[in-house]
């Protein structure tokens, strides 16, 4: 049997592919990923129209397939997050349908059910055999976890991979298995390391992202939940990098061991498991080059699918296990709903990931965030998208102090007890609008070009078009 | 009233500051040309900031450019005022 096809467009017309069929891509390469563009433009040249474009996430490098949307190749879009132009684009009314936003746990929940149904699924992977045996651990695009994938691989009815490392068979160490792929396909490169993985990740050197940092280590310190067994997540912006480096600090000093930590891993994650500070780290992605030298070499890192991660259907989930999260927000309301899909003026430019599923699984979620950004007040009255719905998050840290959700009295009572800066939210919105002045509200378009699927799957919000 | 003779500016590109722009024009008009990062949000704040600023010189012919990144409005009159002082530096 070979599996080998000598290119993506031959591969695609093997799988049978027609007008209307829904595609997926996974998200691991990141801003340094040609795979998309490589299919879609392949796509574009066979003159498949309205296709439906699955994929966890899309970044700024994708913004060749908005030619896409113009000729109708693509006319949906179902992802987890959508940033760049790419985002910007669908504001502005060019994708002919409405895109569908879900979590990272909410997608293969809904893949797994039939709700998304994937014709064929194109897994970009740095290595695999010619059998399909593909990982991300290895070769010179090398992008560490394929967790986001996993799904796509076991569900979709045609599956590709596209390696530019083609090894014989077989790759010992796959992560997704031969069982599951028809077609692959060797191409000279899949996408740039410089964009996939950064060498670097780095803590924030802003003395307010600092500040935010402490803040939100004294919170976790003040809650009751840092003893032994606990569990954590955190992101890699600048504010979270410098939250995770003073908790391993006082993890060390006070002989805290944690049981695990879940991520969207760095090489700082990687320096708390290898400190002794948690027992395992769970992988769905990989930040930077430590986090695949480490997902690759120590056996307690380990590999895992977006189902296990956060599903909300699936038996359990890691999600459903974790101590504390924090978070960011590009707004956040006096109810605590929190924006991670549009900018103030409501343009799209993110998307939840993981945001609505670990902050619903979680016993603390906290919200890092400056409390005036180039002179808007991140607190609102209301959030121009809710993203993550407020009962589901627990404080707020801003540099000039920390709100608590009304509805955790008995948190707000300990913290205040520490000495920490607690106010009402609204008096936080207050400080911040005395500094920036009220802002004036901004007109939003009449048209739907996206909605915001909560992981209950009931509508949580919808976007509007931009009218610039 | 005197009238502006020299370009000028004052500020910077940098987030949450503002680069303030002095030209001279051949009216006596003082006009204002403002691109702002929040200006849906906040650009008739700064317009009225410019302006309040302005009134305290006894000025005309110029053309006063700000591109905003999202200044306070003690930022935006503290750079309108700056880049005024330079550009009558000399003027009589």
């Amino acid at each position: 049997m070979n599996k080998i096809v000598k290119n993506i467009k031959e591969a695609l017309n093997l799988c049978g592919i027609k007008d209307g069929m829904t595609i997926s891509f996974h998200h691991h390469l990141r801003n340094g990923d040609n795979v998309i563009n490589m299919t879609v433009n392949a796509l574009q040249e066979l003159g498949i129209k309205n296709l439906n474009l699955c994929a966890s996430s899309l970044f700024q490098v994708h913004s060749p397939i908005i030619s896409a949307f113009d000729d109708e190749t693509i006319t949906t879009v179902e992802s987890g997050y959508i940033g760049g132009d790419v985002g910007v684009a669908i504001s502005n009314g060019k994708l002919k349908n409405k895109a569908v936003f879900r979590s990272h746990g909410h997608r293969p929940s809904d893949i797994k059910s039939g709700k998304i149904h994937i014709d064929v699924a194109v897994i970009a992977a740095p290595t695999s055999d010619d059998m399909g045996n593909c990982s991300g651990k290895f070769g010179k695009s090398a992008c560490g976890s394929l967790g986001y994938a996993m799904a796509d691989a076991q569900y979709a009815d045609k599956v590709i991979v596209v390696t530019d490392n083609l090894v014989s068979y077989p790759l010992c160490d796959f992560s997704i298995p031969e069982t599951q792929v028809d077609y692959v396909v060797c191409v000279d490169s899949i996408g740039d390391p410089e964009g996939i993985v950064s060498s670097t990740t780095k803590i924030t050197r802003d003395p307010a992202g600092l500040r935010i940092a402490k803040f939100a280590v004294d919170c976790i310190k003040n809650s009751g939940l840092l003893k032994n067994g606990f569990s954590f997540q955190t992101g890699a912006g600048g504010a979270s990098l410098a939250a995770a480096m003073y908790l391993k600090e006082i993890m060390l000093k006070e002989n805290i061991k944690g049981s695990f930590c879940m991520g969207g891993i760095t090489g700082y994650i990687v320096d708390m498991l290898e400190a002794g500070c948690f027992e395992t780290l769970f992988d769905v992605q990989c930040f930077d080059l430590r986090a695949v030298e480490s997902l690759k070499n120590n056996p307690r890192h380990k590999e895992v699918s977006a189902e296990h991660y956060a599903s909300p259907t699936s038996k359990s989930c890691i999600a459903d296990k974790l101590d504390v999260v924090i978070l960011g927000a590009t707004e956040i309301d006096t109810d605590f709903n929190v924006n991670v899909h549009t900018n103030s003026q409501g343009i799209i430019m993110g998307g939840s990931g993981g945001h609505s599923d670990v902050a619903a699984g979680s016993k603390l979620s906290i919200i890092v965030a400056p409390l005036i950004r180039a002179r808007l007040p991140v607190i609102v009255d209301r959030v121009n998208c809710i993203s993550t719905p407020g009962k589901t998050v627990d404080i707020l840290v801003t540099q000039r102090g920390i709100a608590v959700n009304p509805a955790k009295k008995d948190l707000a009572e300990r913290l205040k007890a520490s000495g920490l800066p607690v106010f009402d939210i609204e008096a936080l919105k207050n400080i911040a609008e005395d500094f920036s002045g009220k802002p004036e509200p901004v007109e939003r378009g009449n048209k739907i070009i996206a909605e915001v699927l909560y992981r209950d799957g009931t509508v949580i919000d919808e976007i509007m078009n931009y009218c610039g | 009233m005197i009238k502006i003779s020299q370009n000028a500016f004052a500020g910077t590109l940098e987030s949450s500051d503002c680069l303030v722009t002095i030209t001279p024009n051949e009216s006596n008009e003082v006009n204002f040309e403002i691109n702002s990062v929040v200006f849906k949000q906040y650009g008739n704040s700064i317009l009225k900031a410019a302006q309040n600023t302005v009134k305290k010189f006894d000025i005309s012919g110029a053309d006063i450019k700000i591109q905003d990144m999202g200044a306070f409005d003690c930022v935006i009159e503290a750079r309108v005022e700056t880049a005024i002082k330079r550009a009558l530096k000399g003027a009589k």
